[in-house]
C-alpha cells in the first residue's frame, strides 16, 4: 500500500510575521523558510507506518514555486522514497490545491492520505479523520482506527481505507534529517508537474481585499483599591 | 582549619616571588588573630602589617562554611556557599561605614525610589547567581543618569565608602556582588537606548541595558548583536563591557575590545570620561577605554556603551554532530574554519557525560542520536547571505567530514525551532548543573590540543566522587570545565585546586577564559600573569582609584587591594 503525504513550504513558524505596508500580504522577503509542522507531523506518522511494515512507499507531494523542491529534499531526507512537484508559481488557493492532489491520487492510488490540514476528502469521496493524535492501521481490514482531538475530548473513529487523515501536534514528533539520510535523498526520484498537465485550471474564486496585523494588545493597569476597579469596569471597559 | 587552596597559593607565592617585593606577597597576622567575616561586621578589626611570610603555616580560621552551610533563605533556597577565598579575606578597615548622614545625601541627589533598603530587594542584590557568594551590603542605589552616577562616586571617594558597581547579577566569579558592606550602585534604571545610525549599524545605549531587549530591538532593525550568551534575558550591556564578556559568536565577530567603539566612564573621584565615540576608526592618543573593557568595575564604572552591531543575515544553519574522540573535534574544527570559513559562526563542543547530564535534568531535552553512544557532540552554526549556497556548502563539508570518519552520524536544523533544540542542549548545560548539586566551576583557555586532558586527568583524580564534565567553545580553544558533586566537600575542592590552576599555567593556559577574575580567582592571578604585569595593574589601580573604593576585593590579589 502506497501512503502520499503533502508537504508545504511555509514561513518558519519561530519567525515573527510582519504585514506588509501595501497590506496586500506578510512580508516573505529574506525570511526563513521551512516545511510547515503540521507536515512534518504528517511526514513522521507515515514513515512509522511504513516501518511497521503496513506500508510499501511514502510519497511527498509539494504544489508551489521551485523553492519547493528544498522542502521535498528534506522529506525525502526524513526518509519519503520519491516526491511530486507540481510546479505552480502563482499562490494556490485551498481549493485548487485539492483538485490538484485529487488528480494525483488518480495517478498513483495511495491506501492512505495523510495531511498537515488540507481539505480534500469530498472531492475524493473519502472517510477522513481530522486532528488525529493516534493513528492505528490494520491492515488486514482495510481500516484505520483514528483517535481525534476534539472539543469535548477524544472521539475514536473507524475508517475504511482508502482514507484522508489531517494532523494534530500530539500525534507524534518528527525525527530529524540525519547526515546519511541527506546523502541518500539526493538520489532520490522527485517527478514535476504542471496545473496545465494534470487539467486542472488554477482560478481563484478567493480575493484577497486586505491583510492587517490583528490590534495590539494594550498593556494592563494596577488599579489601587476596588472603588478604582469598579469605577473603570463601568466607564472605560463597559462591562457593568 | 587549614584551608589547604590558600596554603598551596602562599607556597606558590613563596616560590616564585623574592623577598624585597613584600607588596606582592599576602600579608599575614599571628594564626589567633586571623579569621574572617563574609557575613557582616567583625568586633575587631586587625591592622594588617606587610610581614614576609617565612616560615609560618597560617591557620586559616573559615566561619564562612560552618555559619552558613545549612541555612535556609526564607522562601527555602538551599543556601550553598563554600569559600575558597572565604578563609583570606578581610573587610579592609580603610573604609568607613555607612551611615545615617549618607543616606540622607543619597535620597538628596536620588530622590528617595532610588535609595533602596528593603529587605527583599537587598537579599536579592547581595548574592549572586550561583548562590555562592553573599554580601552584606545595606544599600543600593539606583541613579538614573550619568551625573547622578558621578555624583554618588564623588561622595563615596570622599567618604572612603566601598561601592560594587552592579549590573544583571549573572556573574559566576563573585565580582557582582558585595563581599562585606560596600554600596550596591545598581545601572538597571539606566536602560535607554540612546541611537542607532541604520548604515553604519552603530549602536549607542546605556549601560543598563538588558542584553536581550537590545537584541530585540536591534531584530526590528534589521541587526544583530556580536555577542551572545546564556545569560542574555537577565544581563546588562554595562556588565558584558566590564567584563570583556565572550560567548557564543566570538569565533566570528570578535571579542569586544573590537566591537566596542566606544565607552563612557565615570572614575573613582566623579569625573566623567566621555569617551562615546561612534567611530570606526579613531587613533587619536591612548586607546583608554580598552582599560574599561574586562576590569570587572574597578577601575571605573560603565555608564554608555557604543557598540558596532553586525546586519542580521538570513541564513542560518544549525548542524549537531557525534564524534567519537577528541581529535576528530580537533581535525573537524580545522576542517570547519577551511570548508565553512567565512560563514561559519559557532563552534562548541560538548562531550557525553555533559549531553548525559542536560537529557537527565532539563525539560524536554533529547538526545538527537538516542541509539547510539558517541563520546563527544559538536554544534557548529553557519550564517550567511544567501540560504541555498550556504546549505549547499554546509552539507557538503558535513558529507565529506562523514566520509572521512571525522563524524560518526550527525543531523541538520530543518527549522528555527529544530535549531533552538540544538542550542538548547548547549546552552542548558549550567541550569542543568545547577539542578544537579553543588558545582565547582572553571573556564580554561588551553591550547585546543591538549584542551580534554584536563578534564580526563581531573576525572581519575577525583574518581567515583564527582561527575566531572567538559564543553565549551571549542572555536576560541576555551573549556568549561565543570565538577558536579552531590554537595560542597573541601576534600574535594581541595583536589581540584589548586591542580587545575597549576596544569593550566604549565600549559600556558588562561585560568579564566571569559569569565573573569572577581573574587574567586583575585588570588589565583599570578598563575596566567607575571609579577611586572600585575605591577603595573597594580600602579594603574592606584592612579586612577587611589581609595580603592571601585569593586574591592576583586581582580587583583588581596593584599594589594587592601
Amino acid at each position: 500500500m502506497k501512503i502520499m503525504v503533502t508537504i508545504k513550504r511555509v514561513i518558519d513558524y519561530a519567525v515573527k510575521i510582519r504585514v506588509k505596508p501595501d497590506k496586500t500580504g506578510v512580508v516573505t522577503q529574506n525570511v526563513k523558510m521551512s516545511m510547515n509542522p503540521f507536515c512534518e507531523i504528517a511526514l513522521e506518522e507515515a514513515l512509522r507506518i511504513k516501518e511497521s511494515g503496513l506500508a510499501s512507499e511514502v510519497i511527498a507531494v509539494s504544489m508551489g514555486p521551485s523553492q519547493s523542491i528544498d522542502t521535498l529534499r528534506t522529506g525525502l531526507a526524513m526518509g519519503a522514497d520519491r516526491g511530486i512537484h507540481v510546479e505552480a508559481n502563482d499562490s494556490l488557493y485551498p481549493l485548487s490545491v485539492a483538485k490538484i492532489l485529487k488528480k494525483l491520487v488518480e495517478i498513483e492510488k495511495p491506501g492512505l492520505l495523510i495531511l498537515g490540514k488540507q481539505m480534500i476528502a469530498g472531492l475524493l469521496n473519502w472517510p477522513q479523520g481530522t486532528f488525529a493524535s493516534k493513528v492505528v492501521l490494520d491492515k488486514e481490514k482495510q481500516v484505520v482506527t483514528v483517535d481525534r482531538e476534539v472539543d469535548d475530548g477524544i472521539e475514536t473513529l473507524s475508517l475504511n481505507l482508502p482514507a484522508v487523515i489531517t494532523t494534530d501536534l500530539r500525534l507524534n514528533q518528527p525525527r530529524y534529517a540525519t547526515l546519511p539520510n541527506i546523502m541518500k535523498a539526493k538520489s532520490k526520484p522527485i517527478k514535476k508537474y504542471t496545473p496545465e498537465e494534470l487539467n486542472v485550471e488554477i482560478k481563484s474564486d478567493l480575493e484577497i481585499v486586505e491583510v492587517t496585523e490583528p490590534p495590539k494588545r494594550k498593556s494592563g493597569v494596577i488599579v489601587s483599591s476596588v472603588d478604582e476597579l469598579i469605577d473603570k469596569l463601568k466607564n472605560e471597559a463597559n462591562v457593568i | 582549619m587549614m584551608n589547604r587552596n590558600c596554603r598551596a597559593t602562599l607556597r606558590f607565592l613563596k616560590r616564585s616571588h623574592h623577598q624585597h617585593n613584600p607588596s606582592l606577597l599576602p600579608s599575614a597576622t599571628t594564626p589567633s588573630s586571623q579569621f574572617t567575616s563574609v557575613t557582616g561586621f567583625d568586633e575587631n578589626f586587625t591592622q594588617l602589617q606587610p610581614n614576609i611570610v617565612e616560615h609560618q603555616d597560617l591557620s586559616f580560621f573559615n566561619p564562612l562554611r560552618n555559619f552558613l552551610k545549612n541555612k535556609q533563605l526564607g522562601i527555602g533556597i538551599q543556601h550553598r556557599c563554600y569559600g575558597s577565598m572565604g578563609g583570606v579575606v578581610q573587610r579592609s578597615p580603610r573604609f568607613s561605614e555607612l551611615n545615617d548622614d549618607d543616606v540622607r545625601y543619597f535620597e538628596e541627589i536620588l530622590g528617595n525610589k532610588n535609595v533602596i533598603q528593603d529587605e527583599d530587594k537587598l537579599s536579592a542584590a547581595n548574592i549572586d547567581w550561583m548562590h555562592k557568594y553573599k554580601g552584606a551590603s545595606k544599600l543600593i542605589l539606583q541613579p538614573c543618569n550619568t551625573d547622578q552616577v558621578s555624583q554618588i562616586l564623588k561622595y563615596c571617594n570622599s567618604r572612603c565608602l566601598a561601592v560594587v558597581p552592579q549590573g544583571g547579577n549573572t556573574g559566576l566569579v563573585g565580582g557582582s556582588v558585595p563581599v562585606f558592606d560596600e554600596v550596591i550602585v545598581s545601572l538597571s534604571s539606566m536602560n535607554n537606548i540612546i541611537s542607532f545610525d541604520k548604515v553604519s549599524g552603530i549602536l549607542v545605549c546605556e549601560a543598563g541595558c538588558i542584553l536581550e531587549n537590545i537584541m530585540s530591538y536591534l531584530d526590528n532593525e534589521g541587526f544583530i548583536m556580536p555577542l551572545d550568551l546564556g545569560a542574555k534575558g537577565s544581563c546588562q550591556i554595562g556588565g558584558n563591557v566590564s567584563t570583556n564578556a565572550g560567548g557564543l559568536r566570538l569565533v566570528r565577530y570578535g571579542s569586544l575590545h573590537g566591537s566596542v567603539l566606544g565607552v563612557e566612564a565615570v572614575l573613582a573621584n566623579g569625573t566623567v570620561l566621555d569617551m562615546l565615540k561612534t567611530l570606526r576608526k579613531d587613533n587619536t592618543g591612548y586607546g583608554l577605554k580598552h582599560l574599561f573593557i574586562g576590569s570587572e568595575g574597578s577601575l571605573g564604572i560603565v555608564t554608555k556603551v557604543s557598540i558596532l552591531t553586525p546586519p542580521k543575515l538570513s541564513s542560518v544553519n544549525v548542524a549537531f554532530l557525534a564524534c567519537k574522540d577528541y581529535s576528530c573535534c580537533q581535525k573537524l574544527l580545522q576542517e570547519a574554519k577551511r570548508k565553512l570559513g567565512e560563514i561559519l559562526s559557532a563552534f562548541e563542543f560538548l562531550d557525553s557525560q555533559s549531553m548525559n547530564l542536560v537529557t537527565n535534568h532539563l525539560e524536554g531535552a533529547r538526545n538527537p542520536f538516542p541509539t547510539s553512544l558517541h563520546n563527544f557532540y559538536v554544534l557548529i552554526e553557519t550564517t550567511g547571505s544567501d540560504e541555498s549556497s550556504d546549505k549547499q556548502k554546509l552539507e557538503a563539508f558535513l558529507l565529506g567530514s562523514m566520509e572521512n570518519e571525522l563524524v560518526s552520524d550527525g543531523v541538520l536544523a530543518q527549522d528555527i525551532s529544530q535549531a533552538s533544540t540544538f542550542w538548547r542542549l548547549r546552552e542548558g548545560i549550567s541550569e542543568a548543573l545547577m539542578k544537579a548539586g553543588a558545582v565547582y566551576k572553571y573556564d580554561l583557555s588551553i591550547p585546543v590540543e591538549n584542551l580534554y586532558n584536563v578534564v580526563e586527568e581531573m576525572r581519575s583524580r577525583l574518581g567515583d566522587a564527582a561527575n566531572v564534565i567538559g564543553y565549551g567553545h571549542l572555536g576560541d580553544s576555551n573549556l568549561h570545565l565543570n565538577v558536579s558533586v552531590p554537595q560542597y566537600d573541601d576534600k574535594i575542592l581541595s583536589q581540584i585546586e589548586p591542580f587545575v590552576y597549576e596544569w593550566t599555567s604549565k600549559h600556558r593556559g588562561s585560568i579564566s577564559a571569559e569569565h573573569g577574575v572577581g573574587l574567586m580567582k583575585a588570588n589565583e592571578i599570578f598563575y596566567s600573569q607575571s609579577r611586572e604585569t600585575v605591577q603595573m595593574m597594580t600602579s594603574i589601580k592606584n592612579l586612577m582609584d587611589p581609595n580603592h573604593i571601585l569593586n574591592p576585593y576583586k581582580v587583583l590579589p588581596h593584599s594589594i587591594t587592601s
